[in-house]
């Protein structure tokens, strides 16, 4: 059973159809004990990562999450309040992941928010087994993870390589959405859920 | 760098796709969700569902049609049609839409907007902008093209980005279902005025159509329907033939 945490943090809705197409079983919660409980947690988030993170303090799962030894798996803004701090909002994060997160910079040639299908580079990884180099992900975001030990895969945008997915220890993150990111989501979900 | 999307446009009317040319002739050409997960599997970027119902019960239809979408399709689609209000929007995103995009009713009340994307981001709000020529000024059309604004299209654009739009979808009824081109002029100084992406939409006909709004007309996607419906140009030779004129693409 995967546990998809409902914090009021943006559309839960494709990520749970996603697990649903893949037979995966989800809970959607705020729970504390059943998040605890999970086999897997999902983290998943759009919008603002200040309000984000607030509203997953807001419902005591900070520490619920921190605490979780089980693979964890932030998406998007999930992932982003996963590390260290946000420039957006000046969020403390949870601090998992050793990177900052910045707002690309004002450039005519890189529209913001980077927004559409753009390619991955990325290394040895449980979460990205099977993945060609250069497979396409879909991305919505205006701020973004810098590179960083976590750091295993990358994505340009504007002449700025970040951090499109990390990982340490159980925690896994994607700045992308692999729900919307057709054959190659689905194949990092399936990791996801073998791990 | 981010690729140029290609986007299918679904008109949905009861539940089933229908197509008109100029908006009128409506013929019926197939199933919704069937043909969405048809184009995802084609190479389609992302969809769009546009709801053309007149009656509140194909409203109710549609709404659980973007349910079923959202089940099947794992790639990113817009709904609208009709969508006046935060509540309306609120329905859609909670059936499972990654977008919204509002026309007629943001012309009435641009406020709502805001309204949308303080509340869900500016990720999930695309001001549909249809306009014509009158007179050397492009100006603002409502009502599916059927009725002229005071509205002129650049400044109701950045006016729309102001307010917390994350896309443009310009469509000139000038050129849609002609078959003949975009304006490729008018798109290039709309993309220079916006810091937000610009979707081309109505005046296709050919690969090379496509390949000029997206590089001469600096266009960031090009969304069309009958060109991809009736099998004019697939999606797959349309991406290989963007990619042979160096357009990047996901292929």
């Amino acid at each position: 059973m995967t546990a998809i945490i409902d914090y009021d943090a943006g559309n839960i809705r494709s990520v749970a159809n996603a697990l649903a197409r893949l037979g995966e079983a989800y809970v959607l919660t705020a729970d504390p004990a059943q998040i605890a409980a999970a086999d897997r947690v999902i983290l998943p988030g759009v919008g603002n990562a200040a309000v984000a993170v607030e509203k997953l303090r807001e419902r005591g799962l900070e520490p619920v999450v921190r605490r979780l030894r089980r693979p964890v798996l932030g998406i998007c803004v999930g992932m982003q309040i996963l590390c260290r701090d946000s420039e957006e909002g000046a969020a403390r994060g949870l601090g998992i992941f050793d990177a900052h997160v910045r707002r690309f910079p004002d450039d005519p040639d890189a529209k913001v928010p980077h927004m559409g299908w753009n390619r991955l580079a990325h290394c040895e990884s449980k979460l990205l087994q099977g993945l060609p180099q250069g497979s396409w992900a879909y991305f919505v975001h205006s701020y973004y993870a810098s590179a960083c030990p976590d750091t295993v895969a990358t994505c340009t945008h504007g002449g700025i390589r970040f951090s499109a997915a990390l990982h340490y220890e159980n925690f896994y993150g994607t700045q992308f959405h692999p729900e919307k990111s057709g054959d190659t989501g689905e194949q990092i979900l399936s990791n996801f859920l073998k791990l | 760098m981010v690729a140029k999307r290609i986007i299918p446009c679904l008109d949905v009317k009861d539940g089933s796709v229908v197509k008109g040319v100029n908006f009128a002739g409506l013929r019926e050409v197939g199933d919704a969700v069937e043909m969405g997960a048809a184009y995802s599997a084609d190479g389609a970027d992302e969809l769009v569902y546009l709801d053309i119902s007149a009656s509140r019960e194909g409203r109710r239809t549609f709404v659980e049609l973007v349910e079923k979408i959202s089940r099947r399709i794992d790639i990113p689609f817009t709904v609208g049609g009709g969508i006046a209000s935060l509540d309306d929007a609120a329905r859609l995103l909670g059936a499972g839409a990654d977008k919204v995009t509002l026309n007629s009713a943001a012309v009435a009340d641009p406020a709502l907007i805001g309204r949308i994307a303080a509340r869900y981001g500016s990720q999930f709000v695309v001001c549909a902008i249809d306009a014509k020529q009158v007179d050397g000024v492009w100006r603002v059309m409502t009502h599916g093209g059927t009725r002229l604004t005071d509205r002129e299209l650049y400044s109701w654009a950045r006016e729309a980005a102001e307010r917390g739009a994350g896309e443009i979808l310009f469509t000139s009824m000038d050129h849609d279902g002609t078959k003949g081109g975009y304006p490729c002029a008018v798109y290039a100084r709309l993309c220079d005025s916006l810091r937000i992406p610009v979707i081309a939409s109505g005046g296709a006909g050919s690969v090379a159509d496509i390949a000029e709004v997206l590089s001469a007309g600096k266009a960031d996607a090009a969304l069309a329907a009958s060109i991809f419906h009736f099998g004019e140009i697939p999606i797959p030779e349309l991406k290989r033939g963007l990619l042979a004129r160096n357009i990047n693409v996901r292929i």
